[in-house]
Order: structure tokens, then sequence, then C-alpha cells
């Protein structure tokens, strides 16, 4: 198995707050890892270190063969890792002023200068793939928020990346748009795409990944499948995380 | 002791052709003024809000030191100081053109400082985690949004400068309030001219206000 996400000892600070401890994790292709704990446990932190946009202190981070140095160096291999790691955000994070079909081509047709009829097919076939083909020309802001979520998967997906990172994509949508965009996580994973996942969705964490963490005051307590860390956490912590986030 | 004041329709009328002439100098130095103030406003603003130090306080100097001293004090020291220094004339154009330049350079350098940090981290963020550059994002995807939102205040500024331009009577410029001044020195006719001299800024910023109305109308239609 290749692996795609390797971190070793990793140590992160927010001034002189610890965030994330000795974090030690890998992730292989394919595999879909989902990430869970309480809010500032340290989650969204971990999987925004994946691609860059926070640096950690201490430790090894190799993100497909690129390996970034601590405290922002290497800049070279996270431009790499950009390249080849999409994420899609707990607010969307949609460019406002450009149509639905421009946000997907926006970053083919600038990071690979793909030519204005490839980067619009692709457009296209992706707008198809997570179901807003007639969308294509509105602005984002015409759309509801299941519909921007969606697009911005698919915007994500424009750039072929070999690893997706997911921050709680559903925590801002209303409960009757959630079940949509899980669908096209769903579809992804299935297809085989490797991902990283931070959610409070216990279902879809249960039923989509390969692996489950749990985080706690960054550092990682529990892993392990699915059905064992569900039914049977080992961590104390874990038990009490999951009977409260059960519960209701 | 009675006193009846007429306007005197025709004075102002017989005005208008001599006035007419100013108008030429006081868009050439307010719109002059204002190209190279929004370039200056451009480069000083984005210094201002630079991560680095030394890019960052010299852009900050420059905006409180303009921003801070009065426009009039500006055109002085320029057109009266800075011979001085330069070791030959300066000329009233180029000397208003300056003033109004370097001066809403500073206000603009503020828009843009604020267009630009109005605009949510999460667009920085998702052009960056999309494989942008950084400079990539930035005028993709940040500057069109931000641009947006200074045509406004940008208006404003540029209202503000027409304006402006009629202190620089004092150097000579045969601008809209000069022609006035030299032209009530031959006719007396103060009020009526002073009169005819206020409608015609008014017309050349309402016009402003209006083209401002219909760019904005159109340019935030789809945000």
């Amino acid at each position: 198995m290749t692996q795609i996400v390797q971190m070793r000892g990793m140590n992160k600070y927010f001034g002189t707050l610890h965030v994330l401890k000795e974090i030690d994790l890998t992730v292989d292709a394919g595999e879909v890892v989902v990430i869970i704990g309480a809010s500032g446990s340290g989650k969204s932190t971990l999987i925004r270190c994946v691609n860059g946009l926070e640096e950690f202190e201490s430790g090894k981070l190799v993100v497909d063969g690129n390996e970034l140095a601590p405290k922002g160096g290497n800049q070279k291999a996270l431009a790499e890792i950009r390249k080849e790691v999409g994420m899609v955000f707990q607010q969307f994070n949609l460019f406002p002023h450009l149509t639905v079909k421009k946000n997907i081509m926006l970053a083919p047709r600038k990071v690979k200068e793909a030519p204005e009829p490839i980067a619009s097919a692709t457009a296209d076939r992706l707008l198809n793939r997570v179901g807003i083909a007639s969308q294509a020309d509105k602005y984002p802001s015409h759309l509801s928020g299941g519909q921007q979520q969606r697009v911005a998967i698919a915007r994500a997906l424009a750039m072929e990346p070999r690893l997706m990172l997911f921050d709680e994509p559903t925590s801002a949508l209303d409960p009757e748009m959630i079940g949509e965009v899980l669908d096209v996580m769903r579809e992804l994973a299935k297809e085989g795409m490797t991902m990283m996942v931070v959610t409070h969705e216990m279902g879809f964490a249960r039923e989509v990944a390969d692996r489950v963490i749990y985080i706690h005051e960054g550092q990682i307590v529990e892993e392990g499948k699915p059905a064992d860390v569900f039914d049977n956490p080992q961590n104390e912590r874990t038990q009490a995380f999951l009977s409260r986030v059960l519960a209701h | 002791m009675e006193f009846q004041f007429q306007f005197d329709w025709q004075a102002a009328i017989n005005s208008i052709p001599y006035l007419l002439k100013g108008i030429p100098y006081t868009l050439l130095i307010s719109f002059g003024g204002l190209a190279i103030g929004f370039v200056l406003g451009i480069i000083f603003g984005l210094l201002s809000i630079n991560k680095k130090w030394f890019f960052r306080w010299p852009a900050t100097a420059y905006i409180e030191i303009f921003r801070g001293t009065p426009i009039l004090v500006q055109v002085l020291f320029i057109f009266y100081g800075l011979p001085d220094l330069v070791g030959g004339p300066i000329d009233p154009l180029t000397a208003g053109i300056a003033a109004i330049a370097l001066n809403s350079g500073a206000y603009i350098s503020e828009v843009v400082r604020g267009g630009v940090q109005s605009i949510d981290k999460g667009q920085t963020e998702a052009g960056l985690s999309l494989g942008l550059s950084r400079s990539q994002t930035f005028w993709s995807i940040i500057w069109p949004q931000a641009f947006r939102r200074m045509i406004p205040p940008l208006g404003n500024q540029a209202i503000v400068s027409i304006k402006d331009t009629s202190l620089f009577s004092v150097i000579g410029v045969g601008e809209l309030v000069r022609q006035g001044q030299v032209y009530i020195a031959n006719t007396f006719t103060a009020f009526e001219v002073y009169f005819v001299v206020a409608l015609m800024y008014l017309a050349i910023t309402l016009s402003l206000s209006l083209v401002l109305r219909l760019i904005e109308r159109r340019g935030l239609a789809s945000v």
C-alpha cells in the first residue's frame, strides 16, 4: 500500500497552547479516515496541517512523497502538495464573484494552465457528477447551502487530487441538506478516493470510514475500525465522548 | 436704511463662457491626480498590510503624513517649497496634479487596505488549497472582490478631490475658482459668479455620482 500521508511526532502550538501533541498517523491510498472529537480538540488543525494552511512546530509530515518542513519551511514541497490535495471547508468558501462553472475552472486554468475547452468540459462533467449541472451559470449566492457545498467538492475534484480533506463539510448546513452532501462524499469514497474527514456525522463515519480516529486535547487517544471504536471503545475519554454525541 | 439686493441674471449668464475655460483645468487636475493617486493607493495600501515591517512602516508613514496635513499646505509646499530643493520652478498645473495625487493616494491607500482586509480569510485559504500561488490567489480571487467593495469609497474620494482643486486658485492655476476670482475682479458680481461656480462643481460631482451608481448597480449585482 502506498502511504499518502505520513505524520511522525508532529507538534503544533498556537502561542503557548499545545494543540497537537506528538501526532503519529498514516493514511494509505484509497483509505477513508474519519477524525472525530470535541470542538477545540485539534481535529481541524490536524487536517489543515496536511496542506499547509497551518504550520507545525516540530516533527515530520510527508504528503504523497513531498516532505514539509516545520514552521512553513520547504515552500516547493508545499506548492506540490497543494496541487495534489483538495480541501472542502465548513463555510464552502466558494468565490462569490465567479459563476459556479468559473469557480470550478479557475484552478485548472491558472495552476495547470488547462486550455479553456478542456477546463470547461471537466467542469461540466464534475457538475453532472455532483448533480447540479443546471446551475452552472449561476452565482454561488443563488444556490442553497447543500448545492454550494457540492460545487465546492466539484471545485476541489477539478484538480484531480490524490487526497481530499473535508473540514466539517456539513456543519454549516441545514439538516435537510446534509444528506445530499454526504451522498456525494459516499460516492467519492466508493470510487476509491483517499479521504480525511473531520465530521460530527457519526452515522457517516460508521458507514463510510475505513478507520476512525478519536482525538482529545491534541492527542490521538483511540484509533480503529468504526465498529470497534463505536461499539467497543477502549479509552474512557472516547467512551465519554461517544456517549455524549450518540445519546441525542 | 433700506437695502435691496437683486440677483443679476444677466451677469450670471455673461460669466459662463469665461468660467467654462476653468473646467478643463479642474478636470485635468482632479482626474490626472486621481489616476496617479489610484496607483499610489494600490501600492501603498497593499504595502501597509504587508507582513514585513520594512514595507509596512514607510507606507504607513506616507499615509499618515498626507492624511494628517491640510492639502492647502501640501500644495503650497510643493509649489513654493519644493523649487528650493529641486533647483527650479514647478509650474502650477504640475504642482496641483501632484498635490491631488499624493493626497488622494493616502486616502485611497486606506480604501484599498479596508477593501482587501474585508474579504474573508476563507477565500485565501480556498485559493491556496487549490494550488494557486499567493499572488494568483490575490489577483484572481481577493482583488476582484475587494475592488467591488472599494467603488463607493473611491467615488467619495473622487468627489472630495474634485472639490479640493478649488484651493489651488492660490497658486494661480486657471481652474474654476481662479477664473471666477479674475472675472469678479473686473465686474464686481461676486454673488452671481460664485453661484455659477458652485453650480458648475455640482454639475461635475452629480454626473460622477450618477456614473458611479450605475457602475455599482452593475458590479455588485452578482455578489
